[in-house]
């Protein structure tokens, strides 16, 4: 069984980003990047399906700027067998990535596909669902649990109100939630083989691929700065504040 | 100096485990004095244990470049499991892969390489470390036995460790060239711990003094020939003395960066201090004079994957690193204020755990008559 996982490369979670001066998006120049982290869990939770017998290959995605080549050998160091970069400069939103996916799903016909469930630079928490929506399939989403058995997948989901556990039939698209798994520490020695495996380049004009962008952005600035709290001198104080000032209650 | 993304790659993911599994331990095995045995099995599951062993041998089968910075982050979390983890590659299994014979490759080095077993190295005595040649423990031949009788100090790992690399005396008429190396396993009667020292910093580590009372070996235990040993002494010289400028450019990087964020955050005469001249100044030259001390053990590690030789390269870096990494200790403590010279903060330890780089594996006073002997051809 094959499984397929798409990365994405980000700003990593640690680095503070700055507003640009023209508010047109944030700074990215000279930033260090790192792999989602949620796609983190989505390499671990392929590769730990293929070390127990269930997935055969796994096969491992990105689309972006040349650089997203390091980001693959991250994922191909983790355990993934072979890598597909769709190269592009151009800003690449949900639905042209889902688009991207489903033209490689079409042609890796991988029985499994699983994604981080939200990038943590736009937190938009859409392609997985768009591409599951684009091939037909089912999806299950916020997974923080996968048993894959006689064709289909039980995964538990991480809802507002609790946990909910589904069953979809296979092939079906999967996406990431932070309690799946805890990824491995990357080996040297696999870092050092990772260098050795296939990672092939295209394009999204190779894939017949239209990536132009639905949504413009049309400023990004800070939030606001937070402000001290306020000291009330008792509950009523507290209860009239939320009611009248809040306006929460 | 340009790191490759395989590089890069090495050096980030040792620093997120570095960070994640070393860091948050330090004080605490400091403090306890504790063996951080749970982290150098992890870091032998990494293959950090055997860096530059060929795969074959069971090592990660990478260059100097990706020892040293493996080395580095391994430092910057914990300095003294940088120490252990320096021993274990360079002088235990280093030498093992160039002198043992096929069985000794294949009953040691792929464990030591693969971290399932710990090694240690044998060479100081009480009376003589820089002058090597005039130890004085004995091997003597009984039939297909060696009988070892001596003692050696300041031996990293002596408890630990399941094997010892031992270098003793065969033929004292010969001097140097009688001098014969052994790979011994600890576990052989006569090979006793007979104390760990209570040392000033790197306190994970086992400082022991090896007692060897008729200590009998199978002669099989010799390793290259009869004679050899101080030359195999010297081998791994290029190798230990990289490793441990690498050790103490990681743990001043650490001290210096515990010092920016102290600056940072400390406000004094309405300003956050790093906004003083006098200390933004100094930690400005702690980073520079770092970061040479980087570029040096970069420059020796290089060389020695371009197979070329680098000893007076690899002496320069261990002298200049160690030396740049106590200023930069004890300049991180300064910027602390009375807060360095507490246990809450990391400084204090950290210069404890620096300090003996200018020490061991050739003193920096070794390192300047070996540099001497080189610039003045």
């Amino acid at each position: 069984m094959k499984i397929l996982v798409a990365v994405k490369r980000v700003v990593d979670y640690n680095v503070k980003v700055r507003v640009k001066s023209d508010n047109s998006g944030v700074d990215i120049a000279n930033v260090k990047m790192s792999m989602n982290p949620f796609d983190e869990i989505a390499v671990e939770e392929a590769v730990r399906l293929k070390e127990a017998g269930v997935a055969t290959e796994v096969v491992v995605v990105s689309a972006g700027p040349t650089q997203c080549q390091e980001t693959l050998r991250t994922a191909l160091a983790i355990g993934a067998d072979r890598a597909i970069l769709v190269e592009s400069a151009a800003e690449l939103q949900p639905l042209a990535v889902a688009k991207i996916l489903k033209s490689l799903c079409e042609k890796e016909q991988a029985q499994i596909v699983i994604l981080g469930k939200q990038a943590i630079d736009d937190d938009s928490n859409q392609t997985g669902q768009m591409l599951a929506a684009l091939l037909d399939i089912p999806q299950a989403t916020f997974a923080s649990k996968l048993v894959v058995a006689d064709g289909k997948a039980s995964v538990t989901r991480e809802v507002d109100g609790g946990l909910e556990t589904i069953a979809v039939s296979l092939p079906a698209v999967v996406t990431t939630d932070l309690r799946l798994n805890e990824p491995r520490y990357v080996t040297l020695p696999n870092i050092m083989k990772a260098k050795k495996k296939p990672l092939e380049l295209i394009k999204p004009e190779d894939l017949g691929v239209d990536i132009s962008p639905r949504l413009k952005t049309l400023k990004v600035e800070e939030p606001p700065k937070r402000s001290a709290g306020v000291m009330v001198a008792d509950v009523a104080a507290l209860v009239e504040k939320l009611k009248n000032e809040a306006k929460v209650i | 100096m340009i790191l490759t993304t395989e590089q890069e790659m090495i050096r980030d993911s040792m620093r997120t485990f570095s960070q994640e599994r070393l860091a948050p331990f330090s004080a605490e095995w400091d403090k306890t004095h504790a063996f951080p045995a749970q982290a150098i099995n992890e870091l032998g599951e990494l293959g950090a244990m055997g860096m530059v062993i060929p795969e074959e041998w069971g090592g990660a089968g990478m260059d100097y470049m990706s020892l040293v910075l493996t080395l580095e982050e391994i430092a910057a979390g914990d300095g003294s499991t940088s120490t252990i983890v320096s021993v274990q590659n360079s002088l235990a299994c280093g030498i093992t892969l160039k002198y043992g014979s096929q069985s000794q490759k294949e009953e040691w080095l792929k464990p030591l390489a693969r971290g399932e077993k710990l090694g240690c190295f044998c060479l100081t005595e009480p009376h003589t470390g820089s002058d090597a040649s005039a130890i004085t423990t004995r091997a003597d031949r009984d039939g297909d036995h060696f009988i070892l009788n001596g003692v050696k100090q300041f031996i990293t790992s002596g408890k630990n460790a399941d094997v010892a690399i031992v270098l003793a005396v065969t033929d004292r008429a010969a001097g140097k060239k009688g001098i014969s190396c052994f790979l011994v396993p600890t576990s052989t009667p006569g090979y006793i711990v007979a104390r760990l020292e209570d040392k000033m910093g790197q306190h994970a580590t086992d400082t022991a003094q090896i007692l060897f009372e008729n200590c009998r070996i199978p002669a099989s235990c010799l390793m290259g020939k009869e004679g050899e040993g101080y030359k195999i002494a010297l081998s791994n010289l290029e190798a230990g003395r990289i490793g441990i400028a690498a050790q103490a450019v990681g743990m001043a990087r650490s001290a210096l960066d515990a010092a920016i964020k102290y600056a940072k955050d400390r406000v004094t005469f309405g300003a956050p201090i790093i906004e003083h001249q006098a200390v933004n100044f100094r930690l400005v030259d702690m980073a520079t004079q770092l970061d040479a001390a980087r570029l040096m053990v970069w420059r020796a590690a290089s060389l020695k994957d371009a197979g070329k030789s680098c000893l007076t390269e690899a002496s320069m870096a261990k002298l200049f690193a160690s030396e740049v990494a106590e200023k930069v200790c004890t300049d991180a403590i300064q910027i602390h204020g009375g807060y360095g010279y507490v246990s809450d903060f990391p400084v204090e330890r950290i210069y404890r755990d620096v300090r003996v780089c200018q020490i061991y594996e050739g003193a920096s006073d070794i390192q300047r008559l070996v540099i001497g002997r080189a610039i003045a051809q």
